[in-house]
């Protein structure tokens, strides 16, 4: 049994996206501010911070959650990707990202990672998913831009070209 | 909006958590997949001076079927009671009702148990338990008991459990005969407005209701003609007290009753 105290900092190891991450934080930390604030990966929003709207949902082991409603300290020797791990290059965009930029599927972009992260795992489980499947995902998630209509389109567009079954002209779209 | 300060134990063994737990009481919260406390402490409804943290007690992450009982461990998360494969043939009330509990990014880490151990008067789990008859599985460093769903829940969001308590498992009858599920929120996932369970009883049908009272309410009805039934269904509408809140009207929530109820009574009895 470990006690870790009240006020004081505590040593927390886990893999950030494919590599070996430490820090340091108080046990009443969550997930969010010691992503944004201790480790310096930005790309996780903070929205409600109830677990309602999804801004700042991230794979832990493998399953999207919210990082709002989970401890900093809860996650020592998790796997944790964030939308930082999409990207195949820091100037490129990953497959789903791609797809949502030719989509229009953000505006304001507030949401946007949160919904990447729980799309990307479930396109990995689910790659023939129909609209239904998609929509239920997305009722995890609040979008005030977009109206969902683009967002859906983009996951569709993004499952078929992650499964091979379209071929699109390159372009910088 | 962020929790206020507390210790934070991590337990190895069950007995270290209920060590911790007889010794500050109500001061220390058990979490689990934290779906429901983690809003508590972030907006500080509750500021227990310790959390204990359960989820490496692999021994309580299990799912039993035994003579006709599912057993279900305050580990198991609410994902993996829905990935179980046995779910839809024992549990066929739970596996209509799971899908309506949160959303899949809560479902990965909020637990079976923890829902329970809430016992948010709308939430889908409290409900089944109660439609199912259920029994809460509690144990203290100085005693185990089993508390049947109609007396463990006392109101909204309290419980019978002691504060020395944990609830170790939940067990559900499993499934015999027919069931039915219906929900109204304002978005799929979303706390319910009025959500409905109905079993087959032996002499007709069990309704419970949640959303509407201030914990999930059950009344049984025998088989009775349409008029009947809903003179039964109006009566039981009113005594449970509905109240007007920001989401609905205590009338639509009458309305609502009576009207998913008709429909789930008839589904189970056809």
């Amino acid at each position: 049994m470990s006690r870790l105290q009240a006020g004081r900092r505590h040593s927390v190891r886990f893999t950030l996206n494919g590599k070996p991450c430490a820090g340091e934080t108080e046990p009443r930390t969550l997930l969010t501010d010691f992503l944004r604030h201790q480790i310096g990966v930005t790309g996780t929003h903070v929205g409600c911070e109830h677990g309602v709207c999804g801004a700042c949902t991230v794979d832990i082991d493998g399953r999207p959650a919210r990082a709002c409603l989970t401890l900093a300290v809860q996650i020592d020797g998790s796997v944790v990707r964030t939308v930082e791990s999409l990207a195949p290059a820091a100037d490129r965009l990953g497959i789903l990202q791609a797809a949502f930029r030719r989509n229009h599927a953000l505006q304001c972009g507030f949401c946007t990672a949160g919904i990447l992260m729980s799309l990307d795992g479930f396109l990995r489980e689910n790659p023939r998913p129909d609209e239904a499947a998609i929509r239920d995902l997305l009722t995890g998630h609040l979008c005030r831009c977009t109206g969902y209509t683009p967002i859906v389109r983009a996951a569709l567009e993004a499952a078929a070209e992650m499964r091979g079954d379209l071929s699109r002209e390159k372009s910088d779209a | 909006m962020k929790p206020a300060a507390f210790d934070y134990v991590r337990a190895e063994h069950l007995d270290e958590a209920l060590d911790v737990l007889g010794r500050e009481g109500g001061d220390a919260r058990i979490i689990a997949g934290g779906q429901s406390l983690m809003p508590m402490l972030n907006m500080r409804l509750a500021k227990p001076r310790t959390l204990i943290d359960i989820m490496r007690l692999g021994e309580l992450a299990r799912i039993e079927r035994k003579a006709g009982t599912v057993t279900i461990g305050a580990g198991v998360r609410q994902a993996s009671l829905l990935a179980w494969p046995e779910l839809g043939q024992s549990l066929r009330l739970a596996a209509l009702a799971l899908p309506w509990t949160g959303h899949v990014q809560t479902r990965t880490r909020g637990t079976v148990c923890g829902s329970i151990a809430h016992a948010d008067p709308s939430a889908e789990l409290p409900l089944v338990l109660r439609a199912l008859g259920g029994e809460v599985h509690l144990r203290s460093a100085r005693r185990r008991r089993r508390v049947a769903a109609k007396d463990f829940f006392s109101g909204m969001m309290a419980t019978t459990r002691a504060d020395e308590e944990l609830i170790e498992a939940v067990s559900f009858p499993a499934d015999q005969g027919r069931c039915a599920f219906r929900e109204v929120a304002r978005r799929h996932g979303d706390f319910a407005i009025v959500a409905c369970a109905a079993v087959a009883i032996p002499d007709g049908v069990r309704l419970a209701v949640g959303g509407v009272a201030d914990m999930p309410t059950a009344r049984d009805f025998p088989r009775l003609e349409a008029s009947a039934l809903d003179d039964a269904l109006n009566a039981f509408a009113y005594e449970l007290d509905a109240r007007d809140d920001v989401h609905a009207t205590a009338r639509y929530r009458r309305d609502l009753v009576r009207m998913i109820g008709r429909d789930l009574v008839r589904e189970v009895l056809q």
